[in-house]
């Protein structure tokens, strides 16, 4: 299947072949735009994730590749078919639901052999029975197959719903926010799970979430979205490194932010003027001209926290210090610059000392770790 | 407040209770208890007038039971996929019509199917041969008809009920699952709601079963249970009536709380 998209824009799929892909995928509800003309390929075999604040469109997305909702114009398609009008019942997809969506009157081997005895003709009991044993034993629940639904933890009907897709062997396997439900250490125990499974079976994920922090650790590749929109896709390490704009930089990792113009450009790297005057050089990412609105960006492991001044730092008062383990994440104010977010390493803490609220302190960042973004 | 409570349930289940004793006095008057003797049961099922009012209240509880179940299933999905203003005013038409005096849907139904009759009746007279047309006038279609009608909303309103609560994603799984529309009914929806089927069927045959007021004005020449123990009773009150009192209570009481107990195991097994 030949694909009109530049791969540029919307990050690789790597080498792989398309299994999905939409064409100007729009859908309208009344006066809201849930899908705005989202145009993007979905590369065979991998792991992407949609990942956006709530009402930006995650969930339509995902639910015109099921075929629950039709376009309103655009096109989708699915293994080089195109499947805009093919209803749910006849696509090779399946989808985990947020809330499972188990069938409360059959057992977990009923609810896992559903999909498979839908084939016409029927297929062999055993060969039924075969496949949802194995299916069991993937998501680690052998032997649970004569249980009932409501006998299951929450953590435990999360898995079958998952085996009860996978055990049909989709072209792409999508999942809306499977994990939400779930407690935050059973959820780490599940992403890693979702991963190990993906490699194992080598089906296309679709995830939609909204925890960046999944998002980043499970996915090949992420598409931000805002209002129907891909704002970026790409993979979590550039879109950590290299974020087109301000809001790409928001909801990938922590940053802090300074607004101001652009003062000078050159190249690679540019220059930005606040409305109090300071200048910063960083390096530019994203469309940007002089003159233009733009924001500079530092990661809050990027900056360093001193107790004496030094060339290019700037004083800051300490508001706030809160230990997490192996970082420490310290809130400091500037007076023309506003509140920073600044985490220290343990091992750095161990040398240089660490602070207490209302002291006095010092920050300073090296220019080349700095973005200067578009607002926008 | 005790004592006042008390005197409620008195008020209430006393009559009852002296019925329900009576049937089992030895001797004929009401008067004093006798002795304990089952032979007015005996008496009762032993008299054919008894026997065939009792087979075609069955016969009518059943069949309206049933087209009221089927029926009014098909109305409560229809509903559930209507939206907006048109489906609140047709849940609101179903709940007034619960809500309507059984005097109002008898007279109603009389004065309709007697219209209708008087219409389709010399129709049938002109095309069939001299004499032979079938006429058709109050009866067992009448009877059934009326109380399907009734019953219909009965079903309708525990149905909405069920559907409104159960996880629409169910039915899209069963569809992403490759279930065409009438599997995922078959598979799914069906098995769901069939709870509140069963509830609502229950609930339909024990109408029907006692209902007096609706069935004395389209019964025409047939005889419910009902019927047959309002015009005896004219003529006192038997031992045999106290019988006949006290296993419509039972078969009320077993068939409402049949249909309480398949509602809450539904409740437990189906939707969330
Ligand atoms: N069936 C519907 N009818 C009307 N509007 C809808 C419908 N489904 C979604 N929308 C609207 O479309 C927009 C996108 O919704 P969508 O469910 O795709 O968001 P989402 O990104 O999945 O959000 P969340 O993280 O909260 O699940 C929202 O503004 C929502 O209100
Ligand atoms: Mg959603």
């Amino acid at each position: 299947m030949q694909s009109q998209i530049d791969p540029g824009a919307q990050g690789q799929t790597g080498d792989r072949p398309l299994i999905a892909e939409f064409r100007a995928a729009t859908k309208r509800y009344g006066a809201v735009l849930a899908a705005d003309a989202l145009s993007f390929g979905i590369g065979k075999g991998e792991f992407l994730s949609f990942l956006g604040p709530s009402g930006c469109g995650k969930t339509t997305a995902l639910r015109m590749l099921a075929g629950f909702e039709v376009p309103t114009s655009g096109d989708v398609f699915l293994d080089g078919e195109r499947v805009t009008d093919v209803p749910a019942y006849r696509r090779p997809v399946n989808m985990v639901f947020q809330h499972y969506a188990l069938f409360p009157h059959m057992t977990v081997a009923q609810n896992i052999a559903y999909g498979l005895m839908q084939r016409r003709p029927r297929p062999d009991r055993a060969e039924v029975a075969r496949k949802v044993d194995r299916a069991l034993d993937m998501v680690r629940l052998s032997g649970f197959g004569p249980r009932r639904i409501w006998e299951m933890s929450g953590g435990q009907q999360q898995r079958v719903a998952l085996a009860r897709a996978i055990v049909n062997e989709p072209k792409v396997l999508l999942l809306d926010e499977p994990l939400a439900a779930l407690d935050r250490k059973l959820r780490r125990e599940m992403q890693i799970e979702l991963q190990t499974l993906q490699r194992q079976l080598g089906i296309t994920f679709v995830l939609v979430t909204h925890d960046q922090e999944e998002a980043l650790s499970m996915s090949d590749r992420i598409c931000i979205m805002r209002s129907g929109r891909i704002v970026q896709a790409g993979s979590p390490l550039a879109l950590y490194d290299q974020p087109i704009n301000r809001y790409v930089a928001d909801f990938v990792g922590k940053s802090n932010f300074i607004d101001g113009v652009v003062s000078a450009l050159s190249g690679e790297g540019g220059q930005i003027e606040t409305a109090s005057g300071y200048r910063f050089e960083g390096r530019v990412s994203g469309v940007l001209a002089p003159g233009a609105k733009a924001s500079l960006s530092i990661r809050p492991e990027q900056i360093d926290l001193a107790n004496s001044a030094h060339p290019g730092a700037e004083p800051v008062t300490v508001i706030n210090r809160i230990f997490l383990g192996e970082h420490t994440e310290y809130l400091v104010r500037h007076a023309a610059l506003g509140d920073l977010l600044v985490l220290v390493a343990r091992q750095a803490e161990a040398a240089a000392g660490s602070f207490a609220p209302g002291a006095a302190a010092f920050v300073a960042w090296k220019p080349e770790t700095a973005l200067i973004l578009p607002q926008d | 407040m005790r004592l006042y409570a008390l005197a409620v349930y008195l008020f209430l289940y006393l009559p009852i209770a002296v019925i329900a004793v009576f049937s089992f006095n030895a001797g004929r008057h009401a008067s004093q208890f006798t002795g304990f003797s089952v032979q007015w049961y005996g008496k009762a099922l032993s008299n054919p007038f008894v026997t065939e009012a009792l087979w075609t209240s069955f016969v009518v509880a059943l069949s309206s039971a049933l087209i009221a179940s089927v029926f009014g299933t098909m109305a409560a999905l229809a509903l559930q996929g209507m939206k907006g203003r048109v489906r609140m005013v047709a849940d609101a038409l179903i709940y007034v019509a619960v809500m309507v005096p059984g005097i109002v849907i008898g007279i109603a139904t009389l004065i309709a199917l007697v219209t209708l009759f008087g219409w389709i009746n010399p129709l049938l007279a002109r095309l069939a041969p001299e004499g032979q047309a079938p006429q058709l006038a109050m009866g067992y279609g009448s009877l059934i008809a009326a109380h399907a009608l009734f019953s219909m909303s009965l079903v309708i309103i525990i149905l909405r009920a069920r559907l409104a609560g159960m996880d629409r994603s169910l039915m899209e799984a069963s569809a992403d699952l490759y279930a065409p529309p009438f599997a995922t009914f078959w598979q799914v929806t069906l098995p769901l709601i069939f709870p509140g089927i069963l509830a609502g069927f229950l609930l339909s045959f024990t109408f029907s079963f006692d209902d007096f007021i609706i069935a004395f004005f389209v019964a025409g020449s047939e005889t419910t249970l009902p019927i047959y123990v309002f015009s005896s009773i004219r003529r006192g009150v038997t031992p045999e009536i106290n019988a006949i009192g006290t296993m419509v209570l039972a078969v009320s009481l077993i068939l409402l709380v049949a249909a309480q107990l398949t509602l809450r195991r539904g409740i437990k097994t189906g939707a969330q």
